[in-house]
Parts: structure tokens; C-alpha cells; sequence
């Protein structure tokens, strides 16, 4: 089958009905493969397809909105999936965990664009022959068009052309000259606003797929005092694209020497956060000079394309544990991550290499300590103005053994018993029940959680958004309209001057533009004051 | 003056606006009651009239048409001296509430203006303070239209009744004293990516009432209704125009308050799109926009569905300003609600 083979039969069924009343049974194309492809690819690219796959892509966002999502927060979707141990595996399977991330939602997208590259393409090389083209000639009637005027002039019709034409130019209209006509269009440039935000949309996505493939972001958590360097095993969580080398980090380092955090204290809002920052210490080399730098919450370290972000912070108790034959067995601060505006933080203190049994404790860390007679210990303030720590004793095995890594923040007490419990202030030691050895409370240290991000794709993006944001107010501002004047010799030495105006997409103003055109006529071709002569025949066409 | 003054003075002028508002509500209902024929009323009957029978200009012998609002004083300063006795009643009530609506206006920006005053920074830090600042920029939008086409003036009631609810929420339950800023939100970022926020929702609000109201119109217009809404209406074409360059004008507007967010969350989180809830929801509202934008370019899509899709699009902003808010949790939890 050829192209006009296809055409024949979009035609027939029209051809049809005016021929008879009985309806033709739809005659279907062939279905060669080439045919199908040209179907298929007809369908995906017209306006129709696009709308659905628009509201499709935003019906899809929305379970990203309602479920926990992997990327943002895989804690609560262990949760989740521990909650609805039967809906919650089926859900996993359909993606609902990572819908950014999942090929539905991407197949989606893509189709998206390669509908719109289907559109937008052809539609530019319409486009780039229209900027070239020159504006219409003028239609018969200029009467009959939404915007027309007309007066008598004593000037002759060259006169009211050139006039026309200079007054046209002046306000930038493209031109072209007819057999007593002038026709000027205007507003190629909401096209152009339309194609180029559309082409933009797809460079956006191809930056936002360079810096998923390139990019890295890890991130860590570093206590008052100590440091970190930039190197990958020293992330607590790293994430790369495909394509990203991860062996060749930037090699700076730094040292966190002070962090700060403060609160109002009193009044209606007690206790919510008001600054947070961080002093450092930065090498951006191993052998280059340290600087101190402060980071604050929308005040990133920037050093080369990669930005460090403080993006959290909380509380580690100092803790030092000493096993059943006395020896110290762990002495430090302990990450404890909050759970509330107080600063509530709960965690885990193990002691894997305590003898002759293996001991560990879930905990709570109260900033500001206070016993609830209904919930327990709580913390009525996020500062540290009268700390306690709410201990859990597991003796057992910590299973850490099997060579299967743990989550620092989670005990495995299957094979653990539970012996003890107690609150602690600063500077209490407990004394273990069993003997199986003991821990004091020695004081506690502010944390600071960073991310450590690398974007390749950043800048295309900020661009293409950009040029899109820039694209699209011209597609919505500008207005595409034409104007037609048409001079004509009455015979008398008197003539008639007809303009018109067309806009050609919605909103108005035309005629505002029309009059003020005029106006400027009237300057050049002086309008003649003849009462009998204002509303004269109108010439039918005069070629 | 203290900030406690400030505070307090902002709280007054707030409750004051909703006084005036309120007035203003029963004058505008007022007048849709009693004008059968008020001065808009007959504004919209010319203007029908004229969009119902497209003058064919062609000949010479066509009589010179007066412009379509002089048709309109016209038709309206004719009835006027006929001297009903009602319809000026009307009329004045109309007056009466469109000069109320422009006091509570003034008054509403006073208050945002004290608050700011009040918590020494833009006053946009918390869902009280959106609410009230989205109210007044409801108003100010409506104002302004009203202004340019005075046949929309029918609209207030419309208009004023979801201000009066959003501000009486504000009062009632997003209320937060005035104070200092979470550190997250200390950033010129706040004053450019939530003003654009706050406009888009005021022109998608006012936007959405024109839409509505169009579809009720519209169904009027062709089942051949015709009561004393319908004739006091603008036309469903001319409400379906206003519909379009509101969300036309917003559009660019929303995108860019998106943008705006992107490029401060970068600043802040190291990501520039983490897909939290407030995030998804706000593209979500953009593609529906887009959607409705595409639709009205559609053969088939124009009118009546094109509106439902913007109506969705304006329930999606809605509920991204609401509902995320209250039920779930992301990187946007800066509403201030007690019990988060």
C-alpha cells in the first residue's frame, strides 16, 4: 500500500455518507508493518495522545505522593512493608516504593517526549518556512475581517501605501506589497516561544538523565570534633549513577570544630529552631592550606562541582562500656537520631566485643528530660538543658557474627534477652545486672548530618528551565495578527483607504493597534471632511 | 511601636477586613436580589445582545455601530431614567459592595503589612500567613479584572465568600503568632519562590470561579435557560475569555515559582527535585494546567472538558496547599499546624 492508498480510504467513508444513508462497514488499512509504523507513530504524536499521556504522567505521580519512597525515605517503607505484609509486597512489585524510579512511570515520560520531539520537529521546519514566507495577500474584502476602518484621502494612493508601510515598519511588522495593497503580520514569535519551550522541556530531561547517570550524592554524619574525608567508604549512605566514577572523588576533607544550635526559648513558639550552623575546617587537598568555613542550612561549601549541604543535625551520648571482665570495651558518643521537634533521639549502644557474653542497649536520648506519667520519659526542649538517657539491657548474641552487616541504629535481639532497664543522668554508671559488665553516662555531643552532592546535569537543566520558562511567555504574550491596507483610486483625484485586521490567537488589543495605525495615516494622507463621504461604497475587488 | 503592637494591629486589621467583607458579601448578594436590571446586570444583557447577533458589516448600508460598551451605557443610562425606583436601589447596593470590598482589601494589606512588621520578615513563614496573603491577593486580582470589565463585578459574591472562609481558617485554625523564622526558610529564596506561590494561587483561585461559573453558563447558554442569573451573567464566551487569560497569565507565573523552588532547594537540600510530596503535587498542578492549556488548542477539548480540566488543575493546587500540609510528611513542613 502506498501514502495514497491511505488517503483513499481516510477519504471514502465521507464520500459515503453523502451518496447513501446506509452506513459502510469501516474498511481498516492493511496492516503492513510500515503502514502500522506510520499509524503508530501518527497516534503517538498527535495532540490527543499527548493530552493523555500528560494526565496519565500526573495520575502517576501521585502514589510517589501517598507511599514512602525508597529515595526519600527506605525506613519507612520497611515499615510500611512490615505493617501490610500482604498489600505491601504487591505494591512493591507495581513499584509503588520508587515510582519516580520505576520503568511504568519512565515508559510513561518517554513516550511523552518522543511524542512531543514528534511534534515539535516537523512543526519547526513548518516554522522555519513560515519566518521566511512572506505575509499574505490581502483578502478581498477587508470588511469582512474582525478589525476594518476606512476614509476618504485627497493623497494619492502611493502616498497612503508608503505611509502605511513606514508607519508598519516603524512598529516592526513584516511586510510584503500587493496590487495596491500592503499586508504586514506580526507575532512569528509566539511560535518560536512555543517550539523553543517545548525543545527545552526535552533538553531538561536529557540533564536531568546526565545527572542521574553521572551524579552522586552520599551522605554522613559527622560528630563535634571530628571529621571526614571525601572518600567513599566513609559515607554512611552513597548513591551514583550508572556512569559515575566513584574512585575518583574530589579529595578534600574537613574537620567539624564547632556545631551550633539555637532555639527560642519561651513565648508561644517555645522551642522551635532558629539557627543552626557548623564551623569546619577544610582542606580542598590533601596538601592545600586549611580555611574555616561556616555552612548553614541554605548556605552550602561549595569546592569544584560539588557542594556540601548541612541538612541535619542531633544528639550522640558519650558513653563508656566495660565488659564482665572490666575491660573498656566501647568509650565515645553514640549517633542517636532524633525523633521529634524536642529532639527526642533513639539509638543503639552494642558492645560486640564484650566477654564473656556479647551485651547491647536500645536507648533514648532526652535533651531536656522529663518523666510523662502517661508516655514515659520525654523531652520538653530540642537544647541539652538537663540530659538523661533511658537504657534497655539485650544479653545475647548480637548475630553480628555471620558476617551479615547491621544497621547501627537497630539491634537484632532474637537471641537476646531482655535484663534491665534504667535512666540515666550525666555522669551515672550502671552496674549491670548479671555481671555482665557495667556503662556510665559521661556526657554527650552535638552531630551534624551532610550530604555531599556531585550534579553534572545542574547547569543544562537551570538552562533549559530557563529557556523554557522564556519560551513559554512568549508562546502565552505574544499575538499573532495581520494587518492589510489597501489604497484605492476613486477616479475624483479622491481615494479610498481600507485596512483590516485579523488576530489570529485568542486576546485582543488588535483593534487598539488598528486605530493607532490609522492615526498615523491620517498624518501622512489627511482624512477629507465630507459629511456624505463617511460611510462610502466600497470598490468590490480592484485588481 | 513594639512588635507586640505590630502583632496585635495586624490581628485587628485582619478581623477588621473580614467585617467589611462580610458587609460587603450581603451588598453583593444584595443586589444580585433585588436588580433584576442593576446598571451590570444591563451592561451584561447589551453585551449579550451584541454577542448573540454578530453584526454583518459589509455594505456601506449598514448603520454605524456604537462601540459595545457605549451600547451598553446606553442601554443602561436609558433604564436608569426610567427612573425604577429599584434598580437604583440595586445599582447603589452594587456600588455599595464593590467600595466595601476595596476598604476590606486595604485593610487586609495592612495587616499582612503589620505581620511582616510584626515578625521583622516577609510574612510568609507559615500557612496562617499564606492564607491571609493568598486572600489578599485574591482580592486584588478580582479588583483589578472587575476594573478592566465591569461585567465581572457579578462576580463578587463568588469571589468573597471562599476569602471570607480562607481567612476565617487562618483565624481559626492555622493561626501561629508572629515570630521569627524556622532556619531552613532563612533565605531571599522565601520572599521570590512563595510570593510567585502566593499570586499563582490568588489568580488560580479567581481563575477557578470564572471557570465555574462559565460552565453554569455555558450549560444555560445551551439548553436555551434563560432566569435572571443567566441574564445578569457575562456571556459563557466572554467569562470563557476572562477564564483563559487568567490561567494564561498564571501559567508562566506557576512555572516559575516551581523553578524558583528548584533552585532553592538546591541551595539547601543539594537536590534541586526530590520528589516530596509538596513537589510532586506542584508538578502535578502544572502538568493539569498544561493539559487544560494544550486542551483549549484541541479540537473536541474546547469549552466545556477544557474547563473541568482546569477546575482539576485548580483542586490539584488546592489540595497541594491543604491537604500535603496536613497528611503528609516531607521536606516542606513548614506550615506551623499544631499537630504536626
Amino acid at each position: 500500500m502506498t501514502t495514497a492508498d491511505i488517503e483513499s480510504t481516510d477519504r471514502e467513508p465521507l464520500e459515503a455518507t453523502t451518496l447513501s444513508t446506509q452506513p459502510e462497514p469501516p474498511r481498516l488499512p492493511g496492516l503492513g508493518w510500515a503502514e502500522l509504523a506510520r499509524w503508530a507513530w501518527r497516534q503517538l504524536t498527535s495532540m490527543r495522545t499527548a493530552l493523555f499521556l500528560l494526565f496519565l504522567l500526573a495520575v502517576g505521580a501521585v502514589p510517589g505522593s501517598v507511599f514512602p519512597q525508597r529515595g526519600n525515605n527506605s525506613g519507612d517503607v520497611l515499615t510500611y512493608l512490615s505493617q501490610h505484609p500482604k498489600l505491601g509486597p504487591f505494591l512493591d512489585r507495581l513499584g509503588m516504593f520508587d515510582v519516580f524510579g520505576s520503568a511504568w512511570f519512565a515508559s510513561v515520560y518517554l513516550l511523552l517526549f518522543v511524542s512531543l520531539a514528534g511534534c515539535v520537529i516537523p512543526r519547526s521546519l513548518v516554522h522555519a518556512r513560515a519566518m521566511r514566507a512572506k505575509p499574505p495577500a490581502a483578502p478581498r474584502n477587508l470588511a469582512r475581517l474582525p478589525e476594518h476602518r476606512t476614509y476618504v484621502t485627497e493623497a494619492a494612493p502611493q502616498v497612503v501605501l508608503d505611509a502605511a508601510r513606514a508607519a508598519l515598519r516603524g512598529r516592526r511588522w513584516r511586510l510584503a506589497a500587493g496590487a495596491g495593497t500592503v499586508s504586514a503580520e506580526k507575532g512569528y514569535a509566539r511560535e518560536t516561544g512555543n517550539l523553543v519551550f517545548h525543545l527545552a522541556l526535552i533538553v531538561l530531561l536529557l540533564g536531568v538523565a546526565l545527572g542521574s547517570l553521572f551524579g552522586t550524592k552520599g551522605s554522613v554524619i559527622v560528630v563535634d570534633g571530628a571529621g571526614f574525608a571525601n572518600t567513599l567508604t566513609r559515607f554512611d549512605a552513597f548513591t551514583a549513577g550508572r556512569a559515575a566514577n566513584t574512585d575518583d572523588l574530589p579529595p578534600f576533607s574537613f574537620v567539624m570544630t564547632k556545631f551550633r544550635a539555637t532555639y527560642e526559648r519561651g513565648g508561644p513558639q517555645d522551642g522551635a529552631p532558629r539557627t543552626f550552623e557548623a564551623d569546619l575546617l577544610v582542606r580542598d587537598t590533601p596538601t592545600s592550606p586549611q580555611r574555616h568555613v561556616t555552612i548553614e542550612v541554605n548556605k552550602p561549601l561549595t569546592i569544584g562541582g560539588t557542594k556540601v549541604f548541612l541538612i541535619g543535625h542531633g544528639y550522640a551520648p558519650v558513653v563508656t562500656v566495660k565488659d564482665g571482665q572490666g575491660r573498656v570495651v566501647l568509650n565515645g558518643p553514640v549517633v542517636f537520631l532524633p525523633r521529634d521537634s524536642k529532639f527526642l533521639s533513639q539509638g543503639v549502644i552494642k558492645a560486640p566485643d564484650a566477654r564473656p557474653t556479647q551485651f547491647g542497649f536500645r536507648g533514648l536520648f532526652l535533651p531536656t528530660a522529663q518523666v510523662d506519667p502517661v508516655r514515659g520519659g520525654i523531652s520538653t526542649y530540642p537544647a541539652a538543658d538537663s540530659p538523661g538517657l533511658l537504657l534497655t539491657l539485650f544479653v545475647g548474641d548480637l548475630g553480628e557474627d555471620n558476617g551479615v552487616s547491621q544497621s547501627v541504629y537497630q539491634l537484632d535481639t532474637t537471641k537476646m534477652k531482655q535484663t534491665g532497664a534504667k535512666g540515666m543522668r550525666i555522669g551515672d554508671v550502671w552496674t549491670l545486672p548479671g555481671g555482665v559488665g557495667s556503662i556510665s553516662f559521661d556526657g554527650y555531643k552535638e552531630f551534624a548530618s551532610f550530604s555531599v552532592a556531585h550534579d553534572p546535569g545542574k547547569d543544562p537543566v537551570f538552562i533549559a528551565a530557563m529557556t523554557a520558562l522564556t519560551g513559554l511567555m512568549l508562546s502565552l504574550f505574544v499575538r499573532r495578527r495581520r494587518i492589510w491596507v489597501r489604497a484605492t483610486a476613486a477616479g475624483d483625484g479622491r481615494t479610498l483607504v481600507a485596512v483590516g485586521g485579523l488576530a489570529k490567537t485568542e486576546a485582543g488589543g488588535l483593534g487598539r493597534e488598528v486605530d493607532d495605525m490609522m492615526d498615523e495615516l491620517r498624518v501622512a494622507a489627511p482624512e477629507l471632511q465630507e459629511p456624505e463621504l463617511q460611510e462610502p461604497e466600497l470598490p468590490e475587488e480592484s485588481q | 511601636m513594639s512588635t507586640q503592637t505590630f502583632a496585635q494591629l495586624s490581628n485587628g486589621f485582619v478581623y477588621g477586613a473580614m467585617g467589611v467583607l462580610a458587609l460587603a458579601m450581603f451588598a453583593f448578594a444584595a443586589e444580585l436580589a433585588f436588580g433584576t436590571r442593576s446598571r451590570v446586570a444591563r451592561t451584561n444583557e447589551a453585551a449579550l445582545v451584541e454577542a448573540r447577533q454578530p453584526v454583518r458589516v459589509g455594505g456601506g448600508d449598514a448603520p454605524a455601530e456604537p462601540a459595545a460598551d457605549g451600547a451598553a451605557d446606553g442601554v443602561a443610562d436609558g433604564a436608569a431614567k426610567g427612573g425604577d425606583e429599584r434598580q437604583r436601589r440595586a445599582d447603589r447596593l452594587g456600588g455599595i459592595a464593590a467600595s466595601l470590598t476595596v476598604l476590606a482589601t486595604l485593610l487586609l494589606f495592612l495587616g499582612v503589612v503589620c505581620r511582616g512588621f510584626a515578625a521583622k520578615r516577609a510574612p510568609w513563614g507559615n500557612m496562617y500567613e499564606f492564607s491571609t496573603t493568598s486572600a489578599l491577593v485574591v482580592l486584588i486580582v478580582f479588583i483589578s479584572v472587575a476594573r478592566r470589565r465591569p461585567a465581572l463585578r457579578y462576580l463578587g459574591v463568588f469571589v468573597v465568600v471562599p476569602v471570607l472562609l480562607t481567612l476565617g481558617l487562618a483565624l481559626s485554625v492555622l493561626y501561629v503568632p508572629a515570630g521569627p523564622l524556622l532556619p531552613a526558610l532563612k533565605s531571599y529564596w522565601l520572599v521570590i519562590h512563595v510570593a510567585a506561590a502566593i499570586v499563582s494561587g490568588g489568580v488560580f483561585t479567581v481563575g477557578g470561579v470564572v471557570t465555574a461559573l462559565y460552565l453554569v453558563q455555558e450549560r444555560w447558554e445551551r439548553k436555551g435557560i434563560v432566569n435572571s442569573m443567566s441574564r445578569r451573567l457575562p456571556t459563557a464566551e466572554q467569562l470563557d475569555q476572562s477564564a483563559y487569560r487568567l490561567f494564561a497569565f498564571v501559567f508562566p507565573l506557576w512555572t516559575f515559582a516551581i523553578v524558583a523552588g528548584a533552585i532553592w532547594a538546591e541551595n539547601a537540600w543539594g537536590t534541586y527535585w526530590s520528589w516530596d510530596p509538596k513537589e510532586t503535587w506542584a508538578l502535578v498542578t502544572w502538568v493539569v494546567f498544561a493539559g487544560y492549556l494544550h486542551a483549549r488548542a484541541t479540537a473536541g477539548w474546547k469549552g466545556r472538558k477544557a474547563s473541568i480540566v482546569a477546575l482539576v488543575g485548580l483542586s490539584c493546587f488546592i489540595f497541594n496547599y491543604f491537604g500535603v500540609n496536613i497528611w503528609f510528611t516531607g521536606l516542606h513542613a513548614y506550615g506551623g499546624l499544631p499537630n504536626k
